[in-house]
């Protein structure tokens, strides 16, 4: 792990202002290494798929700054599209494209967006589908597979843009408890290779042991951050004990 | 029995036989065939482009900052708006004589201004179906395609649209038939279609029966056919599922 910043967030809030002001981020700062593993726990409703969404601008943050690859991407100057493509996302939901097969799921962002020619795009969707064990799956519709194997689909869709960065909002919490070990297993793998990821997670087995660093946040705030060791071991907040606790 | 059969095969020479009489029906099932089919094109192109406006402006509105860009938008959207309402809240018939007699009092091509108004009158409809589609697509579709890198109009043309529109398609040749029937009332403006010419061939031979049965038996048959159609293409839809 080098120590070059890839992301840096700073003073980030985020207030919805639908029926009443809800403030779902309250100032987060913290720094994403290259290379680094960063995973995120915390209670439901305390901000952190609002948090992770900020990063890629799914949602607009309110105020605070993000630093993309040394480039702010929350001024409104910035081509947003530009860098999301550099940012792979994992839905909890997979949100595979229906209409199409899983070949044409993963090669019509490099294609559409003139990154790869179609042959490139196809070879390199064929590479990483054998890595994760559903090249026979290519030409299957979503419809026709398993939750596991639409959430494995959805990691290496987002891999064919060669991400620098891997954004997984509870990628295993819709997944039957006998296919979430096999959607691990790719993000570990991943983890392995050097990819610089963001995980926002409730399997604390995997955090500790791929974790490189753990966020810690409630009510829109980060109470406490660092190594899974010093996080689950020696914890010093109470809210983070109490957190724990309950887990167990 | 013999003498009822008798008369019948007359009326029938009398309205289609003699005089050549059933041309009138076949350039008026031409006339209504072409007036369905510009109005229809017409309807879908504009009931997209009025789509993909106004589900454009509600999808952006959380978080939009107020730009004179914003604002213009707004304005486009309004105009879509007061154009919905007003086209559905008034007679096709009212609508057809405004576009004829004041709007292109001028113009002698009524096949065309025909097409022109059903057109308008069609993509109103059209426009509020191809909305309910796009707003049938979830939200995550959409967020699965700006985070790969798509901008909007990417978005929504290689994502959203293409969902949206096989959801829609069995409304759409619905609605496609509708303007078949409605078509009918193109008489009103000296537009010789299919109802038209039951009609002359009635005020020629006086005698109502047939023309008028066999004008309802040959739109009976082209409703019934084009239902088919869209019986196929629904079940095909249904089959392939994805
Ligand atoms: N689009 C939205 N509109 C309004 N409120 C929202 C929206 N998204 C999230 N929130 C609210 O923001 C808070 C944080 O939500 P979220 O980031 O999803 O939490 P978590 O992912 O930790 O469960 C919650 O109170 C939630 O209700
Ligand atoms: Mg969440």
């Amino acid at each position: 792990m080098t120590t070059d910043v890839l992301i840096q967030v700073r003073d980030l809030t985020k207030t919805f202002t639908s029926a009443s002001e809800i403030h779902a981020l309250n100032g987060v700062s913290t720094d994403v290494r290259r290379g680094e593993v960063v995973v995120v726990i915390g209670p439901s409703g305390s901000g952190k798929s609002t948090f992770l969404r900020c990063l890629n601008l799914l949602e607009i943050p309110t105020s605070g700054t993000i630093t993309f690859e040394g480039v702010d991407i929350t001024d409104p100057k910035v081509n947003i599209n530009v860098h999301r493509q550099k940012m792979g996302m994992v839905f909890q939901h997979f949100n595979l494209f229906p209409n199409m097969t899983v070949l044409r799921n993963m090669t019509v962002a490099p294609v559409e967006l003139h990154r790869k020619s179609k042959q490139e795009a196809e070879a390199m969707a064929m590479k990483l589908l054998e890595r994760v064990g559903l090249a026979d799956r290519a030409n299957a519709y979503p419809s026709q597979l398993s939750g596991g194997q639409k959430q494995r689909i959805a990691i290496v869709r987002a891999l064919c843009m060669e991400p620098d960065v891997m954004l997984f909002d509870e990628p295993t919490s819709a997944l039957d408890p006998e296919m979430v070990g096999e959607v691990l297993d790719v993000m570990k793998s991943l983890a392995k290779d050097g990819m610089t990821m963001v995980v926002v997670t409730h399997e604390m087995g995997f955090a500790r042991e791929v974790g490189d660093r753990v966020i810690f946040m409630d009510g829109g705030k980060i109470l406490e951050e660092g190594s899974p060791e010093q996080i689950f071991n020696h914890p010093q907040n109470a809210r983070l004990q109490e957190f724990l606790s309950k887990l167990l | 029995m013999q003498a009822w059969f008798e008369s019948l095969k007359a009326d029938f020479e009398l309205n289609f036989i003699q005089g050549n009489r059933w041309k009138f029906l076949l350039d008026g099932l031409g006339v209504t065939l072409i007036i369905t089919l510009l109005a229809g094109l017409l309807g879908v192109v504009l009931g997209v482009i009025i789509a993909m406006i106004r589900s454009t402006y509600d999808k952006t509105a959380e978080g939009a900052r107020k730009t004179l860009g914003r604002r213009l938008f707004g304005v486009l959207d309004k105009v879509c708006r007061v154009y919905l309402t007003v086209i559905r809240g008034t007679p096709v018939v009212v609508q057809l004589m405004i576009i004829y007699f004041v709007i292109f009092a001028s113009s002698n091509n009524g096949t065309l201004i025909a097409a022109l108004a059903f057109g308008l009158n069609s993509g109103a409809y059209v426009a509020e179906i191809v909305r309910g589609g796009i707003m049938s697509i979830d939200n995550g579709q959409f967020e699965a395609g700006r985070s790969l890198g798509f901008n909007y109009v990417q978005t929504m043309r290689f994502i959203v649209i293409p969902q949206a529109m096989k959801n829609v398609l069995p409304s759409l040749a619905n609605e496609f038939i509708a303007l078949l029937k409605e078509t009918s009332v193109a008489g009103y403006v000296a537009e010789k279609d299919l109802t038209k010419a039951g009609d002359i061939i009635r005020s020629r031979t006086y005698s109502p029966f047939m023309p008028l049965i066999a004008v309802a038996l040959i739109y009976l048959v082209l409703v019934m056919f084009f239902s088919w159609l869209v019986g196929k293409l629904e079940r095909r839809l249904r089959n392939s599922d994805h």
